[in-house]
């Protein structure tokens, strides 16, 4: 009696249900049902995760917003400057910042300065100059004062602010040629913030290609960058960068200066990111999704460029985001010392050279102003980067 | 341990030679020599015979032989202390250099020597003492170590030294030693003027290791042997300093390979704000006259005493390490 089977009907025997078919059509997500939420989060593409995460650190996104603005000013720096780059004023020599004032003698007058009166120190010969606070000159602001070349193509006279008329307006002081110093920084703005992007555009590709070659063939190719890898991150950089960029020829034009500078910090920045595109290289592509490519018969630059590649590029991106500013730092310096760009194309570097005489900025303080920016805009970059670092992986 | 020691000096010699020669020809790649300034400024005064002076100068530096011939004799000239002579007042560069490279070497073993020293106590106290108001200070001067720029650090110190003291924090001696024979009260004044540059140069390195051995430190102790070890009664200290520091010191030394070059390329830019007289203002007047051999045998000097930095750290490395000495982990 070991048959159980239905036709050995006992009046014991379990009930069992009736027969059903469900006519609703299948929904293979019935047990675990998200929400709306949970949907979001399950559906969003890898590169939208990685937005949500950054934007969870503040200090990030708050970097990211300064450093846009930072970029933004340098495409309408003739509007923000209320003085031309080179523009000098013999009559107002080293002369102190002036100051914004809203209030004359109690009364509220909208933003104004005070007029420079210049003095010389009968002992020492020093200018000293000192505010005529019986004339408030008020600012003029979206207005047409001194003329420029946008971009070097368009005529314009169009300014947020100019000075006074018949009055002066410098925000920062002025320099040894009477240059406005806000005006400067704010030009130099444009050369000291792209040199970082294009220079880290250019060392990216080098890592890209060198990195990938290494990284995939393995063999000789990865020897060779190796060793040369080790050989340069092992070098004292700073002394090379001084080396190769007392070789550009003086008679270069500052435009080929530039590219020349850039190229040279690109040439020595190179190897960290290399390495890390071709360890991540070198145990990607034993995956199987590789070796299915490659017997599929891809060539080698559709594997690496369509498949590994975009395994990894966001910690590239994000390594790439915290080199940037290494290599503005680098350009500052050499600058600084005289070694990098050469006026009339002006960095903050360029600026900061003006104050390696500390007997005269002992005296004119103001001439270290372009230090600010540039340890702002460093320390923005690192916190981007940091958040980027951590955003890279949003599945871990 | 004997083979790696030799594999590793064999290893020196034609990295050496590969940077001298790369050196060489960069720094003579600029048209023009180190006379051409000088002439034109004899010219621009009108002197008639410049151009037979230059030809004299042009004869006595050997400018009118072919690079490779110039760079073999400096090259050959190496092993006998001979650099050749310096273009800038007819002096052999032997003895322009000894004294600066002499203290440059001083100044860079100094720092080495705060970064460790600095970053070790730090480190293991903020390791120790995770979110305590201490960590979150030391990471705080830690972060502001990485983030301010050195040789910009040097010139606001230079700037409120001046200012706010109405002292010069330049130069590494009192005025009165210069040129003098060494002795004591001359040791004296060189260290008390090296605590500037050596806190403004390892300021970063001290700040990167900091974070480095407390990151280490931490995951040490969150080990399970640690644990255990609390739970049998292991005195704290005892428990600190047996196993996990000797475990998280490890990366402390290796670091050096990327502090070295590091801690040279600050102290060349620091010591031309702080104007010291070590290598780096040499070298950059050097390199603005084109100078060469003054400037090749610099930077050769630099690096030499990366590459020298790097076997010493490997082999301090291997001796802290058992499984280096061995050659069992390949684990980096």
């Amino acid at each position: 009696m070991t048959d159980t089977t239905p036709s050995g009907t006992t009046p014991e025997a379990p009930r069992r249900a009736p027969h059903f078919v469900s006519k609703e059509p299948w929904d293979p997500y019935v047990a675990d049902k998200l929400t709306a939420e949970q949907e979001r989060y399950y559906m969003a593409g890898q590169w939208k995760l990685m937005w949500w995460r950054f934007r969870r650190h503040r200090p990030a996104v708050v970097s990211m917003v300064f450093l846009l603005l930072m970029y933004f000013s340098t495409l309408i720096s003739e509007f923000i400057a209320p003085y031309d780059l080179h523009t000098r004023h013999s009559r107002y020599i080293f002369a102190a910042p002036q100051s914004v004032h809203l209030f004359h003698e109690g009364s509220f007058l909208g933003p104004f300065v005070y007029g420079l009166k210049m003095e010389r120190d009968p002992a020492t010969l020093q200018r000293i100059y000192s505010a005529d606070t019986t004339k408030p000159q008020p600012l003029r602001f979206f207005c047409l004062g001194e003329s420029y070349e946008f971009w070097g193509l368009i005529e314009g006279r169009f300014h947020f602010v100019c000075p006074p008329e018949d009055g002066t307006l410098f925000l920062l002081g002025t320099d040894r040629l009477g240059r406005d110093m806000f005006s400067r920084i704010v030009y130099a703005a444009r050369i000291s913030l792209t040199i970082g992007v294009i220079g880290i555009a250019l060392s990216f590709t080098l890592a890209l290609i060198l990195g990938g070659l290494a990284g995939y063939y393995g063999g000789w190719i990865d020897s060779v960058v190796q060793r040369l890898t080790e050989i340069i991150k092992s070098f004292p950089h700073l002394p090379l960068w001084l080396a190769l960029s007392a070789a550009l020829p003086v008679t270069w034009s500052p435009l080929l200066v530039y590219f020349g500078i850039t190229i040279i910090l690109a040439l020595l920045d190179w190897p960290g990111l290399g390495r890390a595109v071709r360890s991540k290289l070198l145990s990607l592509r034993e995956e199987d999704y590789a070796a299915a490519a490659q017997m599929m018969g891809a060539k080698p630059a559709r594997i690496i460029g369509r498949h590994l590649l975009p395994g990894f590029m966001s910690h590239l991106i994000a390594s790439a985001t915290l080199s940037i500013p290494s290599m503005i730092l680098a350009e500052t310096a050499l600058s600084f010392l005289g070694l990098g760009l050469r006026p009339p194309i002006t960095s903050w570097g360029v600026l900061l050279n003006e104050a390696t005489d500390i007997n005269v900025v002992a005296v004119n303080w103001w001439l270290m102003l372009p230090v600010v920016p540039v340890i702002l805009v460093i320390l923005a970059y690192q916190f981007m980067g940091d958040g980027m670092r951590d955003a890279a992986d949003p599945y871990a | 341990m004997l083979h790696f020691i030799v594999r590793r000096v064999l290893l020196m010699i034609p990295t050496l030679f590969v940077i001298s020669a790369l050196v060489y020809f960069i720094i003579d790649l600029p048209p023009g020599d180190c006379v051409t300034s000088q002439i034109e400024e004899l010219l621009a005064r009108g002197d008639p015979d410049a151009h037979q002076r230059a030809e004299e100068l042009r004869q006595l530096y050997g400018l009118n032989l072919p690079l490779w011939q110039r760079y073999l004799e400096w090259v050959a000239g190496i092993f006998r202390w001979d650099f050749g002579l310096s273009c800038q007042d007819t002096v052999p560069v032997a003895d322009l250099i000894s004294e600066r490279m002499m203290l440059t070497i001083v100044m860079e073993t100094c720092t080495i020597i705060f970064i460790w020293v600095v970053s070790f106590v730090i480190g293991v106290y903020a390791a120790t003492h995770q979110y305590r108001w201490g960590d979150y200070v030391a990471s705080f001067i830690g972060f502001i170590g990485l983030s301010i720029p050195n040789f910009l650090l040097a010139l606001v110190l230079l700037y409120v030294g001046k200012v706010y003291f109405g002292l010069s924090i330049g130069g590494l001696m009192d005025p009165e030693y210069i040129d003098q024979p060494l002795s004591w009260g001359k040791v004296v004044s060189v260290m008390q003027h090296l605590i500037i540059p050596v806190v403004v140069i390892g300021m970063s390195g001290t700040a990167g290791m900091i974070r480095r051995l407390r990151a280490n430190l931490l995951d040490e102790l969150q080990k399970q042997y640690v644990v255990t070890g609390r739970a049998k009664g292991l005195p704290p200290m005892r428990l600190l300093v047996k196993y996990p520091l000797r475990h998280a010191i490890n990366p402390f030394v290796a670091d050096i390979g990327g502090l070295l070059p590091d801690v040279i390329s600050g102290s060349v830019i620091v010591s031309v704000v702080l104007s010291l007289p070590t290598t780096g203002p040499m070298l950059l007047s050097a390199l603005k006259t084109q100078d060469v051999n003054l400037a090749a045998t610099f930077l050769l000097f630099v690096a030499a005493l990366t590459v020298v930095g790097m076997l010493i750290s490997d082999l301090a490395l291997a001796a802290l390490d058992p499984r280096i000495r061995f050659g069992a982990g390949s684990e980096k």
